[in-house]
């Protein structure tokens, strides 16, 4: 009977882990940000590095350029994790590291860094992020091909389940998943079938008896939306699902082991450029999915910021945020109860839905052979689902609020500033991080730096051998090597990789009538060209999330255009050398890291350097003021959030050409001989 | 106003690299005026003007989605250009046209140094044309071939897209991957006809390789093409058989009779695009196929391709 039961709990449960995802410039001003936060109540650490970093480059090389601590803090060795974590108590703090391709690499650098504040490995607690198969999915940065990321990864588990007992080596994020497009089935499907593979390739590394205690270090990261009802019956889902994974395929029997431990971030692509005060209530609603319910509630949260498709948040921002979850815990009654859902049929069936759908999704994956072999399956399954996100808020059947209906609004006091209401980094800083890296290692035992990197090499090559990577890793940060070192040389052995770009295997779209009208304009346009319209789309930078770019070539290709889609991390040569050779009409960049205001015009400059002439289209996270800047560099036209309309760039993209093409001179692709 | 196909064509004899993307703007556009100027640039090029055949290699790589095409042609751009050899790549997406646009997505597989200005990648759809090849790639080849040392046309496919590559190409490899039982199927059944070289990818697969590599060479042998050579490779590091690869696509080159292919592919590729033009009735009016073979072989062997189709065209009983 349910009456025997108390409806309030003997005692409040403890608040959730109050993270805010932060770090930027310098490791001394993120220092400095951290400290702070943690002054204003914040209980955990959440580490957002740079770009460069994510990627294994240091500040000076060419592809860091306009990255180097824009969405993060640069940290190119153990003096930029030591002055990071100037301070804070390495033995109490809970660190969490969005890292994933250089996870190892970071997690040795905090390694060597607690090691000389006299703090033993043991005794760390945090996470590293460590997911690949989602970066090969929806996140981009990736370093080197799947299979020996897959051994980085294995490897580190081994290392952290030994050595470093209070560390969550993975996790498995879904998080990045619904920001790519996912369905609540899809999120959850490869979701565990991620974490299987991983688990798999962890069985090959370690001794059979110490699979419990890995699979009890596995956790997740998760994304909440704004449909927050059926949000937490995925994470409800998500709990049994693990549960049956954890006794049936890898016969863990203890019941801490097999509790499904997870973080949140909710969801940051709902967020609105349009009147962005909306996304305030938009992301107290997401919370609510992820603490309402007891059974499944987050273990940490960080919440996004309201501004942050403007721009990058600013520390008050993020103070904003973080008084939302402070509300939440302290205020509201939430704590004090138990499963509120408990024998809810509501519930209960939205979970037997999403179980189901999940069960036969996770099938067709393993059909595919595994998560790993089955990323360009899944790849193209997230493009789809994206584009019919997408035609569903075109079209006004998934209402948006100030965006799609309701449009109306007051002029915004919160963006009224001369920023914008956001973070601008000091380019400046980058100069001074390339000086800065350079000093380092001027001033450091060379020797030792290329003996340790010569045994990392040598620790690679031993492929399915006895050598755990982390070894010589841990060796190379206490040497002194960078960032940028440890990963050239894992590059020099295991090769580099482009990962599947999911747009060559997206089905058509269907058409409508406002297409099919841009269709015979298209044609109209090939009559006076003499070719079908060309388009070149890709992204220059370090910024991974393809999201956008992989959506507007679609819509180009279903326009009736040919598109050559030349995928992410591009340098400007890489970008003007394809629109020479292949002779593209027009070319279509997306950024969103906040580096358009270096990337652009170095893009133009070396356009013009080749004779391209074909105009030059922006998208992305661009903030409203730097639009006339961009259009004095050279871009021929930039979209910001606001314009969700893809038909609509498309229609205008084709009436600019249209125009050029009246204008002989102009007409050609390239440079007239 | 069109570019001016001579000039164009001057620029790409003194293997002047930089005019190879306007030439191939010119040759893929269907502006009636770009056409005379495209028919100049051929003409200029042909062997008959050139007084030879063009030096260049033609090597056409074939093979099903997912063989590791991509993979392989990185590691093969990147073994011709330590080898000295300047490479033109035209890769042909087979996507479908149903909305009249492709996605050629082919570009982003293929790793190669963007400031390299001796390495040329270009991509087209398939279109409508059944067989795989974009309607200007083979004349894109002829041209690209007097200014590279290598052009690579990179065709998606199994039991046809060869015998349209077969035109164009001086050197057929088709590429298949271990366990894929289609390309043994199509070889024995003759769907498939005997390739010039067959690569098998993915030799780090070990023992599935190993036998795919066997069963290809049994089938081979009772066809009777003892000669053609199968070669395994690696394109991930540590890459294998790359080198063999460069050594059999070359040595197959040296091997045939250049002029006497090259002649023979351009007359069927102008009987073919004749047939394309004017239909069987087109045919007959000539006086049947074989009347139009015989007038083809009337014609100078370096003859460009348009000036063959002319030459139909203008033929007494057509």
């Amino acid at each position: 009977m349910s009456g025997e039961r108390p409806a309030r709990l003997p005692e409040r449960d403890r608040p959730w882990m109050m993270r805010t995802y932060a770090g930027h410039s310098t490791a001394k001003a993120s220092n400095e940000l951290y400290r702070r936060n943690l002054a204003k109540g914040q209980t955990g650490l959440s580490i957002a590095f740079d770009l460069p970093t994510q990627t294994g480059y240091d500040p000076d090389d060419e592809l860091a350029r306009g990255e180097v601590g824009k969405v993060g803090v640069p940290i190119s060795h153990r003096g930029d994790m030591a002055a990071l974590m100037d301070g804070i108590p390495l033995d109490e703090m809970n660190t969490s590291m969005t890292i994933n391709a250089t996870a190892a690499w970071l997690l040795a650098l905090y390694i060597v860094t607690a090691e000389q504040h006299g703090v033993a490995e043991e005794q760390l607690q945090g996470t590293t992020q460590n997911d690949i198969i989602k970066e090969f999915l929806a996140r981009g940065t990736y370093a080197f091909p799947p299979a020996p990321s897959m051994r980085l990864i294995a490897d580190m588990i081994a290392y952290t389940v030994e050595h470093v007992p209070r560390w969550n080596p993975i996790n498995i994020c879904s998080y990045h998943l619904q920001e790519a497009g996912a369905t609540p089935v899809q999120e959850i499907a490869y979701a565990m079938s991620n974490a299987i593979a991983v688990l798999d390739a962890a069985r090959e590394r370690v001794e059979p008896e110490r699979m419990e205690a890995v699979f009890g270090r596995i956790s997740f990261f998760v994304n909440a939306g704004v449909r927050f009802i059926e949000e937490h019956a995925k994470l409800r889902a998500m709990s049994i699902l693990w549960e049956q994974i954890g006794t049936e395929r890898y016969g863990v029997q203890d019941p801490r082991h097999l509790r499904f431990r997870y973080g949140v971030q909710v969801n940051s692509l709902g967020l609105t450029e349009v009147q962005p005060e909306n996304n305030v209530q938009r992301i107290v609603l997401e919370a609510l999915a992820v603490t309402l319910g007891r059974d499944a509630r987050a273990r940490a949260i960080q919440l996004p910021a309201w501004n942050e498709a403007l721009g990058l948040p600013r520390p008050w921002d993020q103070q904003w945020s973080l008084r939302i979850q402070q509300v939440l815990a302290y205020e509201t009654d939430i704590l004090e109860y138990g499963d509120i859902f408990e024998g809810s049929k509501v519930m209960d069936a939205l979970v037997q839905e999403l179980l189901e759908g999940a069960r036969a999704e996770m099938d067709v994956v393993a059909q595919h052979g595994g998560a790993v072999e089955a990323v360009p399956y899944m790849k193209a399954a997230l493009v789809d689902s994206h584009r019919e996100r997408l035609r569903r808020i075109e079209s006004g059947e998934q209402v948006v609020v100030g965006q799609n209906r309701f449009e109306e609004t007051e002029q915004s006091p919160l963006t009224a500033d001369a920023e914008g209401g956001i973070l601008v980094v000091d380019p400046a800083l980058e100069a001074e991080q390339i000086e800065e890296v350079r000093a380092w290692r001027s001033a450091r035992d060379q020797a030792a730096v290329d003996g340790a990197l010569a045994q990392l090499a040598e620790a690679a090559r031993d492929e399915g051998g006895e050598l755990n990577l982390m070894v010589p890793t841990i060796a190379a940060a206490r040497a002194g090597a960078t960032t940028g070192e440890w990963a050239a040389t894992l590059r020099g052995v295991f090769g580099s990789y482009r990962a599947p770009t999911g747009v060559g295997e997206a089905a058509a779209g269907s058409s409508n009538g406002e297409l099919t009208e841009l269709r015979a304009e298209v044609e109209r346009l090939q009559e006076q060209l003499g070719r079908r319209p060309k388009m070149l789309v890709g992204k220059p930078g370090l910024d991974g999330h393809s999201n956008g770019a992989e959506q507007v070539a679609l819509r180009a290709r279903d326009a009736g255009m040919d598109v050559v889609y030349d995928g992410i991390r591009l340098t400007p040569a890489q970008i003007a050398a394809s629109a020479l050779q292949e002779g593209v009409h027009v070319i279509g960049l997306s950024i969103l890291s906040g580096s358009h205001r270096e990337l652009i015009p170095a893009v133009m400059e070396a356009l013009r350097e080749r004779g391209v002439q074909a105009p030059v289209i922006v998208g992305g996270i661009i903030p409203e003021h730097d639009v006339p800047d961009l259009l004095k560099d050279g871009a021929a036209a930039v979209y910001t959030p606001k314009d969700f309309d893809i038909t609509r760039i498309m229609r205008e993209i084709v009436a600019l050409l249209a125009a050029q093409a009246e204008r002989p001179a102009l007409a050609a692709g390239s440079a007239p001989a | 106003m069109s570019p001016d196909g001579a000039a164009l064509a001057a620029r790409l004899r003194e293997r002047d690299l930089a005019a190879a993307p306007e030439a191939l703007n010119l040759l893929e556009s269907s502006g009636p005026e770009d056409r005379l100027q495209a028919d100049a640039l051929l003409a200029a090029l042909s062997p008959a003007a050139l007084g030879g055949e063009a030096p260049g290699h033609v090597v056409g790589v074939t093979g099903p989605p997912g063989a590791g095409k991509s993979t392989m042609l990185s590691a093969l751009l990147a073994g011709w250009r330590a080898r000295g050899r300047t490479v033109a790549l035209l890769a042909v997406d087979p996507s479908s046209r149903r909305s009249g646009g492709s996605l050629l997505g082919d570009r982003a597989r293929i790793e190669f140094d963007a400031r390299d200005a001796g390495v040329l990648i270009r991509s087209s759809a398939a279109g409508e044309r059944l067989g795989g090849l974009a309607r200007s790639t083979a004349a894109s080849a002829d041209a690209l071939a007097v200014a590279f040392d290598v052009v690579v046309i990179e065709t998606v496919g199994v039991g046809q897209a060869e015998t349209d590559v077969a035109e164009a190409a001086d050197t057929v490899a088709v590429v298949v991957q271990p366990g894929a039982g289609d390309a043994l199927q199509f070889l024995k059944s003759g769907i498939m006809e005997v390739p010039d070289v067959l690569v098998v990818t993915k030799a780090d697969l070990g023992q599935l390789a190993v036998s795919a590599r066997r069963d290809l060479s049994a089938a081979l042998r009772s066809l009777g093409a003892r000669s053609t050579p199968v070669v395994a490779i690696s394109s991930l590091p540590p890459t294998s058989g790359i080198e063999e690869l460069l050594d059999a696509l070359e040595l197959h080159r040296r091997s045939i009779d250049l002029a006497g292919r090259r002649t023979a592919a351009r007359r069927a590729r102008a009987l073919r695009e004749f047939l394309a033009e004017h239909g069987e009735r087109g045919v007959r009016e000539l006086g049947g196929r074989a009347e139009a073979e015989r007038v083809l072989s009337t014609q100078d062997p370096g003859a460009e391709v348009p000036a063959l189709i002319a030459a139909l065209e203008g033929s007494p009983r057509a």
